[in-house]
């Protein structure tokens, strides 16, 4: 029987390799060639030249397999096995899109799509350093080329189905059939592969022994889009367990979520450290390290996820694809390794750290905590492994462990955010620091009285468990760190109304289009506090479970729900039970809520989705449990979340603030006008004051 | 400043007590959440919220009976691993190797902060900071220097 469409895929697969292969070979002997001045058969130039059509080449041609799965996923063709498991004839059609990630074989060829992806875009724009550039693409295709094996010998997506035809598949799994789970891989995709880019450039100029930091300013955005869309991806993945799993919380320290969040924590250190090599020349092996594990962080997530490693209710079932990554991760180690000893001479740092307190050792204590924080999730997450080697006996590294260890060195990390900034470059002053510091150590003090009085105290928890403790530190803290970003906003905003004569608010707006990476990373910073508060606001969650038929009603905190009904549905994809129920809110309606719990007719499987009435202060979350069986009357289960709202807000402020940051700075007015008259020396007055300064911070 | 720093010293210490051992009334919330339920659901045993599951209505009931004979909260716990094996504790508390899984995350970031503080050290002695020119300097230049710093850095 023929196949064409998978036929075509496998096809198209086959090819991308063949034009990876030649990528890496042509672009290795043509560098080589380059590098020690060798005559080859043919200009080397032409053949690095080739080598880079052969890697836009390669994105077409993993783009035509990455679109006959999803042709073949629309059209139904089960005798495709992939499609056979993960999709079936009623799946609406955004699922069936997003059955391209939804098993094994087609999340390993979103991967390889990605890369090549993010291939296309970096080989077309070379202009910048067509060296480099050449470099990177060469490494970025010996990456391509072991997603492509992968797809070819370990986890082909188009594999037939054996036996006879079905008529309809075994759909895709309900978790998954959620609006967020369209994009949330896809995000945190782009953010585990785009590491590849910023790692290959790291490694080529390493490579190379490319002179300055030119390299950083290149990969610079990449760095930061990458980590976006890393930040997005995890936030996505947490509001859905939030929205979909139904058990009240959005982060249960799984192995597959830890995965996500180690590649983060290393680029976040990757994204600071980096600013010291820029601005002093220093740290160049940490950094060039650091990008290094970032990139293997991303690598360990995905070998973590599909080896069976460790145990994930997220995890992909045992198979063999394990010791590829092993593999792929060793060899990538081996290389790293191998560059960084041939020409560590290169790396030397221009300048040393001069003091305890300044800014550059504020940065490196912030990629102590960052990368302890790192090693803590990794530790956690591996601890099973090592405990059955030592113990013969498996442990559970459960959210009590990750609690306890995990989050005081968060903690420390809120507080270094907030002093790092305050701090000057190379040695700051006593005065300094006491004239910086002090509103913000009010602002700390001040804070826990408050919040001691008006309620919240730790001593008085009955059950002893840290959470209160840990809470009230975080919002001290919180109140310490934006009270010091809001200092720092006003007083540049300040200097500028000085000069201008503008308006408090037109002045910060200036001030931050004239140094968009600074204050758009204060923005950042601003939003990971706010999402510190609404993590720590879980210390204080309730829950309660009842039983409710007509009329009966359940409180909790200042909510009152009463069932008005409950009754069932069905369409050809699902059947659901739901149940509706009044909200009242300290007496008043507020809202009726319709919990729901579906089963899924293809798969056979069960799925909640939540009912949540959502404020700045609280959520109230609703769940359908079920039916009791010998009741038959619906199991509700409430939990009263304090503000996890904030948490999402802080995931926006994130995003603006990383937008802001990616934005070219405003030229001041001043610059402007001293090209035009070149020969005019510079004035030491208020209009010529950003003169000098702008040109340093902002290069 | 001392002052300052006292207070907050003053604040630290006053934390200390408020991590208070919990009353007996609540020891079915705090042990309930250092047991996983043994479903595979991943889900810690108080917050498994699965109707019908096979596993944690049995393990509630267990729990609540061993809490009334009156068991302490280490007894409890091991009567749990006795039953249902180690990984039905949320994490790793029974001594021994267990500690390690405790310990070696914070004398990681410990060393790392005396390897770092160390090192800075040693810098400094190597590499003594240049000092600035002694003697006072006019307001205008100490203004002038502060905006230096205000605008120069990042």
């Amino acid at each position: 029987m023929l196949h064409p469409m998978p036929s075509f895929g496998s096809f198209a697969i086959l090819l991308a390799l063949a034009l990876c292969v030649y990528t890496l070979f042509s672009g290795a002997v043509s560098l080589r060639a380059l590098a020690v001045g060798r005559q080859l058969a043919v200009p080397a130039e032409a053949l690095r030249e080739t080598s880079r059509r052969a890697g836009i080449a390669s994105f077409i041609a993993v783009s035509c397999a990455a679109f006959a799965l999803i042709w073949a996923a629309f059209t139904n063709d089960f005798s495709v096995d992939y499609i056979l498991h993960h999709t079936n004839r009623d799946l609406p059609s955004l699922y069936k899109f997003s059955a391209l990630w939804s098993g094994q074989e087609g999340s390993l060829l979103l991967w390889a799509w990605l890369l090549s992806a993010y291939g296309f875009v970096m080989r077309i724009r070379d202009k910048a350093d067509v060296t480099l550039h050449a470099y990177a693409s060469t490494i970025l295709s010996a990456i391509q080329i072991f997603f492509l094996l992968l797809l070819v010998f370990a986890a082909p997506p188009f594999a037939i189905a054996a036996g006879p035809l079905h008529a309809d598949g075994f759909g895709l799994n309900p978790l998954l059939q959620y609006p967020e789970m369209v994009i949330h891989p896809p995000m945190l995709y782009l953010g585990y592969v785009g590491f590849s880019v910023p790692f290959a450039f790291a490694l080529g100029a390493l490579m190379m022994r490319y002179p300055g930091e030119k390299w950083i300013h290149i990969t610079r955005r990449w760095t930061m889009v990458t980590w976006l869309f890393l930040t997005c991806g995890i936030c996505l993945g947490m509001h859905w367990a939030y929205a979909v799993l139904g058990w009240g919380g959005y982060w249960g320290w799984d192995p597959v979520e830890n995965a996500s969040l180690m590649p983060w924590l290393a680029g976040t250190a990757f994204l600071h450290s980096v600013m010291m090599q820029e601005k002093r020349g220093m740290m160049k092996m940490w950094n060039v390290w650091l990008i290094f594990a970032t990139f293997m962080l991303s690598i360990l997530g995905t070998l973590l996820t599909r080896s069976g490693l460790v145990s994930s209710v997220h995890a992909f079932a045992e198979s063999d694809i394990g010791y590829w990554f092993y593999a792929f991760l060793l060899i990538v180690f081996i290389v790293c390794l191998f560059t960084f000893l041939r020409q560590r001479d290169h790396l030397r740092a221009e300048n040393k750290l001069e003091s305890l307190v300044s800014r550059e050792s504020s940065f490196l204590f912030n990629n102590l905590v960052l990368l302890a924080a790192c090693f803590t999730i990794l530790w956690g997450t591996l601890f099973p492994v090592l405990s059955e080697y030592v113990q013969g006996s498996k442990v559970t590294m459960g959210p009590p462990f990750y609690n306890r260890v995990a989050v005081p060195i968060g903690l420390f990390l809120i507080f270094l955010t907030g002093v790092g900034p305050l701090l000057a470059w190379r040695a700051t002053s006593l005065r300094s620091i006491r004239r910086n510091l002090l509103l913000p150590c009010l602002a700390i003090i001040v804070s826990a009285i408050v919040l001691m009085a008006t309620g919240l105290r730790p001593w008085n928890e009955a059950d002893g468990s840290t959470g209160a403790i840990f809470s009230l530190v975080c919002f001290s803290l919180s109140a310490g760190v934006i009270t010091a970003i809001l200092t720092e906003f006003l007083r540049g905003a300040n200097v500028i109304r000085n000069q201008t004569r503008k308006n408090l608010l037109s002045s910060t707006l200036l001030l931050t289009r004239r140094n968009t990476r600074r204050y758009g990373g204060y923005i950042i910073h601003f939003g990971i506090v706010v999402l510190f508060i609404g993590v720590a606001g879980s210390a204080f969650n309730q829950s309660r479970e009842l039983e409710m038929s007509y009329g009966d009603s359940l409180q909790i905190g200042s909510y009152k729900l009463v069932c008005q009904s409950y009754s069932q549905d069905s369409n050809a994809n699902y059947d659901t039970d739901y149940a509706l129920l009044d909200v009242f809110h300290n007496g008043k309606k507020v809202t009726q809520l319709a919990p729901e719990r579906r089963f899924y007719n293809a798969s056979q499987q069960t799925s909640t989705i939540v009912a949540i009435h959502s404020t700045l202060a609280r959520d109230l979350y609703v769940v359908f449990e079920g039916r009791n069986p010998e009741t038959d009357k619906p199991i509700i289960k409430v939990f009263l979340n304090p503000l996890v709202n904030w948490i999402w807000i802080g995931v926006g402020f994130v995003i603006f603030g990383t937008a802001i940051a990616l934005v070219p700075p405003l030229k001041p007015a001043t610059r402007r006008a001293e090209a035009l008259e070149p020969t005019k020396a510079p004035r030491l007055d208020s209009e010529t004051w950003a003169l000098p300064v702008t040109k340093s911070t902002n290069a | 400043m001392r002052k300052r720093l006292l207070h907050i010293a003053l604040l630290c210490v006053l934390a200390v007590p408020m991590l208070g051992a919990g009353a007996p009334s609540s020891r079915f919330d705090a042990i309930g959440h250092k047991l996983m339920c043994v479903c595979g659901c991943g889900q810690v045993l108080l917050e498994c919220n699965h109707v019908g599951c096979p596993d944690s209505d049995r393990e509630i009931t267990e729990l609540r009976n061993e809490i009334a004979t009156g068991l302490p909260d280490a007894g409890v716990l091991n009567w749990f691993v006795a039953k249902y094996g180690p990984t039905v504790l949320a994490a790793p508390l029974r001594g021994g190797f267990d500690v390690v899984a405790w310990i070696v995350p914070f004398a990681a970031l410990l060393l790392g902060i005396g390897i770092v503080i160390f090192l800075i050290r040693i810098w400094r002695r190597r590499n003594p900071p240049n000092v600035p020119p002694s003697g006072p300097q006019s307001p205008l230049e100490s203004s002038l220097r502060d905006r230096i710093r205000e605008e120069t850095t990042y």
